[in-house]
């Protein structure tokens, strides 16, 4: 029997490895999605093959979150999915932790029988040591991602919220769960062990808090994608724990693509990963502000409807703005419009616009968008100079010139889209403020930019209705 | 099983990791992300073995607590990625 398991565990995770390879291309995305929950459903029936298992718990354990997952995800609105997929990847973290914590309630009693039961080679201070790897990377996944998830759905404040001296306690929270997981590794086996361990999660649950409470709503996207990349690494810790080898596969690969995902991020905004967890970027501006000459010039609906009546190429650039004021579908109507008007339409879309790795285009798809107008920043920047029209929908960092051609600016070297170099820019803004990263955008001031004030949604469909009229 | 054969698995199913993700376009990265999340509610394994055993009091509550977790994960992380990237197909076939 156990040889059909540990067969049925390779399948599954020959799945999982076809399943996230598919997930890398349009067509065969919904496949791959399918065939790794394929593989997921085959670990699961394969562990329950196990001899020695009661099923009630087990039936009613995942009846009950088979349901309140099936609920959520029925219910969720589109605008909402950010936020739920930092819950579920917190959920996912709480359960490596809780599996890491029951393995030690089971051999806490009898450490001896434990280890010679396991066949564990190099001794309880290993067992230990994985267990402590579980506790910890799956507590930071958790409450990390619920602070994320409560700065994403508004329930707490998205700005970096830091106080003086955040980086020496977090540090010294980082130094004491070292110091206290490494001894209860050591003396696992001794009385003082229980409460070396509670002391672990604490702390480790403690680190997750304060890392992601300093760190502001621009900078989500490389958290989100690096707490997904931790719940993959504490399955894979889990897997070490009770010594199961889809765990390990399936947690690492999840682990290694989270860090790519993480890595594209931090390109993206030019910065370092260190940088986006300890810098503090709201607070930490100030030196790039320069004068900036000239004033920024408002443009009336009417004024820029007749310019976009002309136009033969435009392209949107949306932001995080878009999402706030949920204006996807207006862009879209917009967007049809101006299509059927005769001009060429994209719309362009930075890696770390929004609050999510590729936020705008889960929007704009709900908003039925073709997947072919959604480009990437490069493409569309090869193409910028002969774009009569660039709409920038709540975007503002992403579009700050001055990661090009100020030295001096902290995004200075930052990919942007190249809107200034668009014939006519149009940017939709609520008002005069600056972006997430507190910098003045200069492009705002430039000649070749017209400001349109007000709600990016009521904006746009004034701009509908100028044309059907 | 053998320490250094989970961690042999281990160091290569991170580079395999690597090169699988390594050309994704940016426009699926939210779909990917939702689904690898979804894969790594993988721990249900761990949390249906801890869930089931027949005795050991807390270990089984944890267990327990474990599985209608990464169930919820696991069910909620599919379905909704499921939902995301029918809206991306829809289009293609346009």
């Amino acid at each position: 029997m156990q040889f059909a398991i540990n067969i049925s565990y390779i399948i599954a995770a020959i799945l999982f490895v076809f399943g996230i390879k598919m997930l890398g291309s349009a067509s065969t995305a919904v496949r791959g999605n399918r065939i790794s929950s394929l593989g997921m459903l085959l670990a699961v029936v394969a562990t329950l093959a196990r001899s020695n298992l009661g099923y009630e718990w087990i039936a009613g354990g995942i009846l009950t979150g088979a349901l309140i997952g099936f609920i959520a995800a029925k219910r969720v609105q589109m605008t909402g999915m950010p936020e739920l997929v930092a819950l579920f990847n917190g959920f996912g973290g709480l359960a490596s932790l809780l599996v890491g914590w029951a393995e030690y309630e089971k051999a806490r009693p009898d450490w001896s029988a434990y280890l010679t039961e396991n066949d564990a080679v190099p001794g309880s201070w290993f067992s230990a040591l994985v267990i402590v790897l579980a506790i910890v990377i799956g507590g930071i996944t958790f409450t990390g991602s619920i602070v994320a998830y409560l700065k994403l759905s508004g329930k707490i404040g998205a700005t970096a919220a830091g106080f003086p001296g955040q980086k020496v306690v977090n540090l010294l929270v980082m130094a004491g769960l070292v110091a206290v997981g490494a001894f209860f590794s050591i003396a696992v086996e001794q009385a003082n062990a229980p409460s070396l361990f509670l002391a672990t999660v604490a702390l480790s649950l403690l680190l997750g808090v304060l890392g992601v409470i300093p760190i502001g709503g621009g900078d989500m996207p490389v958290v989100i994608a690096m707490l997904n990349s931790f719940s993959g690494l504490a399955a894979a810790a889990a897997g070490f724990v009770i010594s199961n080898t889809v765990l390990v596969v399936a947690g690492c690969l999840v682990g290694a693509s989270g860090l790519i995902l993480t890595v594209i991020m931090c390109k993206a905004m030019n910065r370092t990963l260190g940088n986006v967890l300890f810098g503090g970027f709201g607070a930490a501006s100030g030196a790039g502000d320069r004068q900036v000459e000239g004033e920024m010039k408002a443009i009336s609906v009417e004024d820029a409807y007749y310019v976009l009546e002309a136009a033969q190429n435009v392209v949107f650039v949306p932001g995080y703005g878009m999402a706030v004021a949920q204006a996807q579908h207006v862009v879209k109507e917009l967007a049809e419009i101006l299509e059927r008007n005769g001009a060429e339409v994209r719309h362009a879309i930075h890696p770390v616009a929004g609050r999510m790795p590729g936020h705008m285009n889960v929007l704009l798809a709900e908003a039925d968008v073709a997947y072919e107008q959604l480009c990437e920043m490069d493409d569309v920047n090869a193409i910028m100079s002969t774009v009569d029209v660039a709409i920038v929908i709540g975007a503002n960092d992403v579009v700050n010139p001055s990661a090009v051609d100020d030295e001096s600016s902290p995004i200075y070297g930052m990919p942007i889209v190249n809107v200034h170099q668009a014939k006519t820019v149009f940017a939709l803004k609520r008002g005069q403020g600056t972006g997430f990263s507190g910098l003045v955008n200069t492009l705002f001031f430039r000649d070749n930019c017209r400001m349109i004030y007000g709600d990016a949604k009521a904006t746009v469909s004034s701009l509908v209705s100028e044309f059907d009229g | 099983m053998e320490l250094i054969l989970l961690l042999f698995i281990f160091t290569l199913a991170a580079f395999l990791g690597f090169e699988l993700v390594s050309k994704v376009p940016s426009q699926l990265h939210t779909p990917l992300m939702s689904g690898s999340n979804a894969i790594s509610g993988i721990t249900i394994v761990g949390a249906l073995i801890a869930a089931g055993q027949v005795e050991g009091n807390l270990s089984k509550w944890l267990g327990f607590a474990a599985l209608v977790l990464a169930s919820i994960n696991v069910v909620g992380g599919y379905m909704v990625t499921n939902r995301m990237l029918s809206m991306f197909k829809a289009k293609q076939n346009d």
